[in-house]
């Protein structure tokens, strides 16, 4: 059980999250989904329900960036919105949330809400759809401060202007009056963080915050992050799937895939000395600028597993270099495997040599990846 | 553990994190091989066939035009030879009067048919027409853009704000009543709508990828247009077909009704109503009977649009 | 925005003109005239007709004519009426119509859209499932057929209202009028702002409405309900179109004395300048309110620029 990192008791407190759809969802959409079930994957329970986070156990302390790493379909996404209850229709979420000792997962909506928003905030992906098209910058900032903490409206407007400068947007008076289509993409982001901080919240979820941006402002939202975290001491959960964006904001990182969290440690430790073969495999996917430049760009074979056919034992073996024969049969959990640094691997042995599973494809992409 | 917070009074409709399954391999660029069409088209008939609400309506339908088609030929009775014993009788078995006579002691029911016939063949007509028109001129508007599409959107523009039905009476009026007169006067009103729809489609299909690679493939012009473009619009332009013979039933029946549609003693629906109408106090059945046939098949056709537009958006439920 | 309504009117005045030209096109180009009808007349008199209403001058003149009668709004004598003037006719059927269709246009849109929006916040419950069935009647039941079987039912069986004709300012004779014409309209309005509210709500921003913690109720009236109207509003154009010719029915079988009536009686008695005139306000009146539609889906939708 992964401690908090630090010793007061953790800010947010989540022990085995699942949240699961029904398979219905699936039905008519891909039916090609059911073609790739392979043989011997679990049947019934598949049927039922698609579970798309499993068993997830995280904690966040005040003021600290955890980042959580994963491709598309890891159940990041997922996790972050079933904190605060925004996960779509249909979905059942098992497990516990607790923030501050308060239990959220049972709350009921009118409760719920001032939590989300006051306490706990989220930002998402496009800052173009995030924004009401149709009201103005002012009002979509104010009225969170006016129904979280009943400040007027002039007042509102002020402390509205306030945090338009605090996120580094100049002439904040004239935005205030503005529509979202006629900011800029970084200014939009830039606004749905200063919406999302300005009651002061402190957790903020960030949901791939910045890759819907171009490099330049990604560089600048991530450097905003950071400042925010300096002077407001907001504790930031990072979801992306740009190990980059990780390396730079990251205290700590929880990296997931297919519905699990498959390694956990602080950021330094993850990149000196990855224990997970996914995690080392999605670093060596990042082509690196000094050495002579590889044949071929490094992957990582495969696909990552439909979750309506998921396999038994590790999710990852398929497409683990290091698969030894009890990673098919038995999932591993997450145990330690330094201070502060667990993974959820039966293989025991350092990572970077090949493995027993070298003959298989991978080995091909490691081969590809290495430095002659 | 509950679902959603109780009490939560906006629902999420539509789940918005659906996670995405491995997708089936990509399609190649270049137009689709027929078998990948074909199951397209096979999924689109099965998801419309699950819900029990289409199923209904299609085998009404269905029995509709099987009674129009049979039962003429079936009864013993014609749809223009009077009966002068048999006036105005109410629905009844002896002498094979399902629905009863008519004023003029014609057979009803062998009437009503034959109005259903000249309803759905009008309908299914006219529209074919309009959906042709309109087609043709939407595509090549959105695809060619520039003046062209401008000067083409804008006649439809000016064509919107014409009154279309005092028009057509206005024209009825005055070149008298023929059936073609009405095919003209309807498939030249109903193309506007699927014109406006297909150019909308072809504008953002001509953005997406796969016109791109096709068009740095080489290919161009007519055979663009027909190979790439016209095959993406076949959904959105069948929805709008099914939902335009449903409009185009109750032009013509409205035409009729106002007594500016077929001629006695040639019978539609409207016709049939507009008789009905005027003597419905005494005898209500002659009101009922052809209002019932009209509406079912109206909203027979609404309901199977419906349905096939939902089968085909893979969002909606 | 008043560059915009300016741009507008001026481009409706070649639709305008088209309208008017392809009325007057039709007008003369009626197989045997105006007076083919049953009476012989005299041919003197028969010349002092045409002499009165210049249909001895050449085409192009009456034209010249014709549109010169229609920029100051004249739409000329009636054919059937010989002392009175189509202008006349029309003022006297013009508030039996306003009446009739603001009374159907407000109906279909509040009961409509609260249906509407009901629904699609019940969605999946039978409070979505009956209501819309019920739409979907609505919309396949063609007016003509409507307005007799409510008056079957609610005047002959029952006796509660009034079967038709017009007293002004009895409120029990607009009922079953009002609402034979807006009851289709109820349908279409309940359908579409059920779709829309559905779409809107399923938005990412309503997403990030709750992610900010907002009240239920705020999130629909503030958030939702704006981008929801928009389609509603761009339907309003084909409504009032709609509308203008559900009125001609509606008023043939009520027994109104409003425009649509007079229209089937021109159309029967072969009246054609009462006929074409009112074409033209028809054409005139659906022109000005696709303008004014548009201008609203402007005035709610801030990212509509006006050029």
């Amino acid at each position: 059980m992964p401690d908090p990192s630090a010793a007061p008791e953790p800010l947010l407190q989540i022990r085995a999250l699942t949240v699961s759809y029904p398979a219905g969802a699936h039905a008519g959409a891909l039916p090609a989904a059911r073609a790739t079930a392979r043989p011997g994957a679990r049947p019934a329970r598949a049927e039922a329900h698609l579970e798309v986070v499993r068993g997830v156990d995280l904690d966040l302390a005040a003021g600290e960036i955890l980042g959580i790493a994963g491709e598309s379909g890891s159940g990041k996404t997922q996790l972050l919105l079933a904190i605060l209850g925004l996960c779509g229709a249909g979905a059942r979420l098992r497990g516990s949330v607790r923030y501050r000792g308060e239990e959220l997962l049972a709350l009921p909506a009118a409760q719920l809400n001032r939590t989300r928003g006051a306490r706990i905030a989220m930002v998402f992906q496009d800052p173009a759809t995030a924004l009401n098209p149709y009201l103005t910058i002012g009002r979509q900032l104010t009225e969170v401060l006016r129904v979280h903490r009943g400040v007027g409206a002039r007042a509102a407007e002020r402390r509205a202007g306030a945090m338009l400068e605090a996120v580094h947007i100049a002439d904040a008076a004239r935005h205030l009056r503005q529509y979202p289509h006629e900011l800029s993409g970084g200014m939009r982001q830039r606004v749905t963080l200063a919406m999302a901080l300005i009651a002061e919240p402190q957790v903020l979820l960030a949901d791939e915050p910045t890759t819907s941006l171009d490099v330049t402002v990604q560089s600048q939202i991530l450097a905003l992050l950071r400042e925010l975290r300096e002077r407001t001491r907001v504790a930031i959960v990072l979801v992306t799937h740009d190990m980059g964006v990780i390396a730079e904001l990251a205290d700590r990182v929880a990296v997931m895939y297919a519905g699990t969290l498959i390694e956990q440690a602080p950021v330094e430790a993850l990149f000196a000395g990855p224990r997970h073969p996914y995690s080392e495999a999605l670093q060596r996917c990042v082509p690196r600028l000094d050495g002579p430049p590889p044949q071929r760009l490094a992957s990582i074979p495969g696909q990552p597993p439909d979750p309506a056919a998921l396999p038994p034992g590790c999710a990852f073996a398929p497409r683990c270099a290091y698969r030894l024969e009890v990673c098919e049969r038995s999932a591993p959990t997450l145990v330690q495997a330094a201070p502060r640094h667990w993974k959820a691997c039966h293989y025991d042995e350092p990572l970077g040599r090949p493995g027993p599973a070298a003959s298989t494809a991978a080995a091909a992409t490691l081969a590809a990846g290495e430095v002659p | 553990m509950s679902a959603r917070p109780a009490g939560e009074r906006i629902p999420m409709s539509v789940p918005l994190q659906r996670p995405a399954a491995p997708e089936p391999p990509a399609a190649s660029p270049s137009s689709a091989p027929p078998a990948r069409a074909g199951a397209f088209w096979r999924l689109t008939l099965r998801r419309l066939a699950a819900q029990p609400t289409t199923r209904v309506a299609a085998a009404l339908l269905a029995m509709i035009v099987i009674g129009c088609l049979v039962i003429p030929w079936l009864s013993p009775y014609d749809y223009y030879t009077p009966h002068f014993d048999l006036l105005s009788r109410g629905p009844m078995l002896a002498g094979a009067h399902l629905f009863g006579t008519d004023p003029l002691g014609r057979d009803l029911l062998v009437r009503v048919m034959w109005g259903c016939r000249i309803s759905l063949a009008v309908g299914v007509a006219a529209s074919l027409v309009s959906v042709l028109i309109g087609v043709a001129w939407g595509a090549i508007a959105g695809y060619v853009g520039g003046w062209l599409d401008s000067t083409m959107m804008r006649a439809v523009d000016v064509l919107y704000s014409v009154p279309f039905v005092p028009f057509v009476i206005v024209l009825t009026v005055l070149f008298g009543r023929s059936l073609w007169l009405l095919f003209v006067a309807i498939g030249a009103v109903s193309w506007l709508d699927i014109a406006r729809i297909v150019r909308g489609q072809t504008l953002s299909l001509k953005q997406r990828e796969f016109i791109e690679a096709a068009r740095v493939a080489g290919v161009r012009g007519v055979d663009m247009i027909s190979r790439h473009i016209v095959p993406n619009l076949l959904g959105i332009v069948a929805v709008y077909a099914t939902l335009t013979i449903p409009a185009v039933i109750l032009f013509e029946a409205l035409l009729s009704f106002l007594g500016l549609g077929v001629q006695s003693p040639m019978a539609s629906l409207g016709s049939l109503v507009a008789d009905g109408a005027s003597d419905m106090q005494a005898h209500p059945h002659l009101l009922i009977v052809p209002a019932a046939l009209l509406s079912l098949i109206i909203y027979c056709f609404n309901y199977l649009g419906d349905g096939l537009r939902d089968a085909l958006d893979p969002r909606s439920r | 925005m008043l560059r915009y309504t300016l741009r507008r009117l001026i481009i409706a005045v070649p639709t305008l003109l088209l309208i008017a030209t392809l009325a007057f096109a039709l007008l003369h180009a009626a197989p045997g005239g105006p007076f083919d009808s049953d009476k012989r007349m005299l041919p003197a008199i028969q010349r002092a007709i045409e002499a009165r209403y210049h249909l001895d001058e050449p085409l192009w003149r009456q034209y010249v004519r014709y549109l010169g009668e229609l920029s100051r709004g004249d739409l000329g004598p009636s054919f059937q009426y010989r002392d009175t003037s189509v202008n006349q006719i029309i003022a006297q059927g013009l508030p039996v119509d306003a009446t009739v269709g603001l009374a159907a246009l407000a109906l279909a849109l509040l009961v409509g859209g609260t249906v509407g929006v009901s629904a699609a916040l019940w969605h999946g419950t039978r409070w979505d499932h009956a209501p819309m069935a019920l739409a979907a009647v609505g919309i396949s039941v063609p007016v003509f057929v409507v307005a007799p079987l409510l008056i079957l039912v609610f005047a002959v069986a029952l006796h509660w209202l009034p079967p038709g004709d017009w007293v002004a300012g009895s409120p029990s004779h607009l009922v079953l009028p009002v609402v034979a014409l807006a009851l289709p309209y109820i349908g279409y309005v309940a359908r579409l702002m059920r779709g829309s509210t559905l779409e809107v709500l399923a938005s990412p921003f309503i997403r990030s409405a709750r992610a900010k913690g907002l009240p239920s109720r705020l999130i629909l009236w503030r958030h939702a309900l704006r981008p929801a109207l928009t389609p509603l509003v761009s339907y309003l154009g084909p409504a009032i179109a709609g509308l203008v010719t559900g009125s001609i029915v509606v008023e043939s079988v009520f027994g109104l004395p409003g425009i649509g009536r007079f229209f089937i009686t021109a159309a029967l008695n072969r009246d054609y300048t009462l006929l074409v005139g009112i074409t033209v306000l028809y054409g005139a009146f659906i022109i000005l309110c696709n303008l004014l539609a548009d201008l609203c889906y402007a005035w709610i939708d801030p990212r509509v620029r006006l050029r």
